[in-house]
């Protein structure tokens, strides 16, 4: 009989289910249906955004990998650097100049990153800095968003979007002015601020059901993109439920005392980028919480500082703000929701 | 107040509970199931290890060149447990001899190497005549000199279980038969083909530790298992043994998973099943019982699965202990070609083999053979992304991330404090690691490194406590000479007050030394 030459090797003795890539991978199918909805309001500068991003992040990834001697082909391939470009992308005007994503991913990739360690060591959100980086530091190309579909009478080709995002110039006729719009939460908060009632605010033509036209489209997709998601098992669902939970039980009181001056609770819910963080941006495991409860007290916290941000504070939306303020309490939270050991 | 946990572990099985996290596998049973198991013919050489159990090594009785028959002692523990090694058949004892062990630490041992004189002689037996008229002392004796260890894979010396058991007061009896692990089908094999062994030996059990009851756990895809093992059940007229399927959601066949879903109570931390009144046994170690006691013959063989993709015809054999796998491989036709990798027990918690030529031991329940398919070329590990995957599966209820980041920084004292004792190693976090973290090695290496720290601890303490004495010791001998001196000359002088002449001889002989003290430069 012949002998075989035998491997050694520690249990299991069996392929492993998952990989990072796989997850990130999966991440990214469940976020194309929030991309073709997205496509359809807004046009198709959304795809040139994301491919900017894209192409920026894997540079910078590939020249911090460079820099700290890591293997590039392991790290590339892991799909990382694209999920938080792709994120990004989503959350910017989608005809923001092109030197919009270059500053937000250097800042998402090389500082928020690699500066903390790279993969799996990063204590903020890289894609939540990046936004907020370029949030505070251009408000003026941050809030020129455009009308959605329906709205105005067509949206963008792609060769006016192509020359808007690189060059800043439109095609005549077209001037930004004309184009763009504030988002619809900026509208309801600049209302309310200067004394309208909810009501007077919504009569205007940008909103359809609960908030924008189009914008709860892309939320309702997105949120279907998310219960893949958590049928897949990717992210875990006490963030999400704890998050929207939160923002649905903690306005509900406010809206019944005073409906004139304050959202309702599914208005907060399908405004801004609530849905998209509850189902992406806050179930990041690295910057997240790792136990079940943390992961709830963290939904919770995120859903507490948007409100409070929404209500009371300087942006129109607060959601970047809520996750990266977590993220900063994470571990605290982790370490007084330790679970109990068997036999404890 | 906590209730007593005594009391609520007494309803054994009859609700059933859930344990925290574990995985849903693929079975990879039936593949071996396909035939009745067999006795393979004697092999040319068999290879018996002296460390079967666990505890010290037994000690070989007899030497090169002695004729045994089958059941002879040829090696017995020297510590107070008496693990007894027994010949597998009868022959001549060829070598007695340091070789690889089948285990998963690799390191040698003492072996008693067996040539078979191919007449399967037995030494005369003394069965225990009436099992139910002796007292409980009698049957442990019986478990503890016929060499019965769990043959679930814990090779915990069964008679020193009992033991436990009996003292404890324990109400019920587990006996597991929820082999969870892919691939291996043994204790099916078993329950399907020896129902009644196994329904004796909880029996006599049951009496020797003084339980009230007794369940016996199998999966709930076992169907071909209750059909066996009811009618046994029935057949004793008993009415206190019960046959209780759960769900296959490995590892429900470790202990703690076992009680767990069986009582819904915990075994406290660094605690036994005992001191919540219950002890566990595998199926195979209760017919082990049932042979000991009633023919009187010691455990000389044990059911192996042996199966795997690298296997022409995968099946179940009795085997002697001893008999080289690469013999068992042959009897199901040799190998398909491509093997990778021999692992003993399961995919998930086995262990992997040097060679095909180790020997069957007591704790071997399956010879796996894996193909490079099976294996998968190895994945590069990554760093941790925190995604608590591990910890929603872990059956301890640990953080596996968090324990691998202490054991990378070695941080032995956090790792106490989250519970790295508690860690069964049952393989899951590793499975459904993203990362490819080989977990499971970090915990194992950590385990011993703490082991060893605490003993390297308390050798310290020790040799410290003998050296603060030492010093004690010698100062107060020091002490005492001194006090000695003083009191003497205290006491002379003391006289010189009454006699003037020893006073002055006193001072004659101090200036004497005081002269003589500094040595005279021209002498």
């Amino acid at each position: 009989m012949n002998l075989p030459i035998l491997t050694a090797g520690g249990a299991p003795h069996m392929p492993p289910q998952f990989t990072i890539a796989g997850v990130m991978q999966l991440v990214l199918i469940a976020l194309l249906p929030g991309i073709v909805a997205h496509l359809w309001f807004f046009g198709p500068g959304l795809i040139i955004q994301i491919v900017l991003a894209v192409v920026f992040a894997l540079g910078f990834e590939t020249m911090m990998l460079k820099l700290r001697k890591q293997p590039l082909r392991l790290f590339l391939g892991d799909y990382s650097a694209v999920v938080t470009a792709v994120l990004f992308a989503l959350c910017i005007p989608p005809l923001a100049p092109w030197w919009i994503a270059l500053i937000a991913m250097l800042f998402a990739i090389v500082v928020a990153k690699h500066l903390y360690g790279g993969l799996g060591s990063n204590v903020f959100n890289p894609a939540m800095v990046g936004y907020v980086v370029v949030l505070i530091s251009f408000p003026q190309e941050m809030t020129q968003w455009l009308p959605t579909r329906g709205i105005a009478e067509t949206v963008p080709g792609l060769a006016d979007s192509l020359v808007a995002i690189f060059t800043g110039q439109l095609p005549a006729p077209l001037n930004w002015d004309a184009i763009t719009q504030s988002t619809p939460l900026d509208t309801l908060k600049t209302g309310l601020d200067s004394g309208r009632m909810v009501s007077e605010v919504r009569s205007s033509p940008m909103f359809g059901d609960f908030v924008g036209l189009g914008w709860e489209w892309i939320a309702n997709w997105y949120a279907l993109g998310g219960l893949f998601l958590l049928y897949r098992r990717v992210i875990p669902w006490q963030v999400p439920v704890a998050l929207i939970g939160s923002v649905l039980l903690i306005s509900l009181p406010a809206f019944l005392m005073d409906p004139a001056n304050n959202l309702s609770p599914l208005q907060h819910v399908f405004s801004g980028g609530l849905l998209l963080a509850a189902f992406f941006i806050a179930t990041d495991p690295v910057s997240g919480c790792t136990s079940a409860w943390g992961r709830f007290w963290f939904g919770v916290g995120v859903a507490v500082i948007t409100l409070v941000i929404r209500r009371w504070g300087g942006y129109p939306d607060g959601i970047a703000f809520g996750v990266l303020l977590m993220n900063m309490a994470a571990p605290l939270i982790d370490r007084y929701t330790r679970p109990r050991a068997y036999g404890q | 107040m906590h209730s007593d946990p005594v009391k609520l572990t007494r309803g054994a099985g009859q609700h059933l509970h859930h344990y925290h996290g574990g995985l849903r596998l693929r079975h990879n049973k039936k593949i071996s199931c396909l035939h009745p198991t067999v006795r393979p013919p004697l092999p040319e050489l068999l290879v018996i290890p002296l460390h079967q159990h666990l505890g010290v090594p037994a000690e070989p009785v007899v030497s090169p060149g002695n004729l045994v028959l089958k059941g002879d002692l040829i090696g017995v523990e020297a510590s107070s447990q008496h693990i007894p090694v027994h010949a597998p058949t009868s022959g001549r004892i060829e070598a007695i001899e340091t070789r690889g062990m089948s285990q998963a630490s690799g390191i040698p041992g003492c072996c008693v190497l067996l040539r078979p004189d191919g007449e399967d002689r037995w030494r005369t037996l003394q069965p225990v005549n009436d099992w139910r008229a002796v007292d409980s002392e009698t049957l442990i004796q019986t478990i503890v000199a016929t060499g019965i260890v769990g043959l679930g894979g814990s090779v915990f010396p069964t008679g020193k279980k009992t033991e436990i058991g009996k003292r404890a007061g324990i109400h019920t009896l587990i006996l597991n038969g929820a082999e969870c692990e892919p691939y291996i089908s043994c204790d099916e094999m078993l329950m399907r083909e020896r129902p009644a062994e196994i329904v004796l030996g909880a029996q006599i059990l049951q009496k020797a530790t003084g339980a009230e009851s007794t369940v016996i756990a199998i999966e709930d895809q076992m169907g071909e298992v209750r059909r066996a093992l009811e009618p046994a059940i029935k057949d004793t007229g008993s009415t206190d043994i019960s046959l209780i399927r759960i769900k296959s959601i490995y590892p429900e066949g470790g202990e703690r998973q076992l009680i767990q879903v069986l009582t819904g109570q915990e075994v406290p931390e660094g605690g036994y099943p005992a001191d919540i009144g219950l002890i566990c046994n595998n199926v195979a170690t209760a017919a082990a019982v049932a042979t000991a006691v009633t023919e009187g013959k010691p455990l000389l063989e044990r059911y192996v699965t042996v199966t795997g993709n690298g296997i022409v015809e995968p099946r179940n054999f009795m085997a002697l202990l001893g008999t080289p796998v690469s013999h068992l491989v042959a009897q199901c036709g040799g190998y398909t070609g491509d093997v990778a990798r021999i692992v003993v027990g399961g995919p998930m918690m086995g262990y992997s083999l040097p060679s095909d030529q180790q020997p069957v031991v007591k704790a071997s329940n399956c010879i796996l053979v894996l193909t490079a398919q099976d294996l998968e070329s190895p994945q590069p590990e990554m760093p941790c992304i925190n995604c608590g995957e591990c910890a929603r599966v872990c059956p301890a209820q640990l953080l596996p991330q968090e324990l691998h980041w202490q054991i990378k920084n070695a941080q032995w004292e956090d790792t106490e404090s989250y519970h790295l004792s508690a860690c069964i190693e049952c393989g899951c976090c590793d499975l459904v690691c993203p990362s490819h973290i080989p977990l499971v090695e970090w915990f194992h290496f950590a385990k011993g490194e703490i082991r060893e720290q605490s003993k390297q601890r308390s050798l310290a303490d020790h040799a410290r406590s003998r050296h603060l004495a030492r010093d004690e010791r010698l100062l107060r001998i020091k002490q005492d000479r001194l006090d000695r001196i003083a009191r003497r000359k205290q006491a002379l002088r003391d006289r010189a007050g009454q006699s003037r002449t020893i006073a002055e001889a006193i001072e004659r002989s101090e200036s004497k030394k005081a002269m003589k003290s500094p040595p005279e430069p021209d002498s």
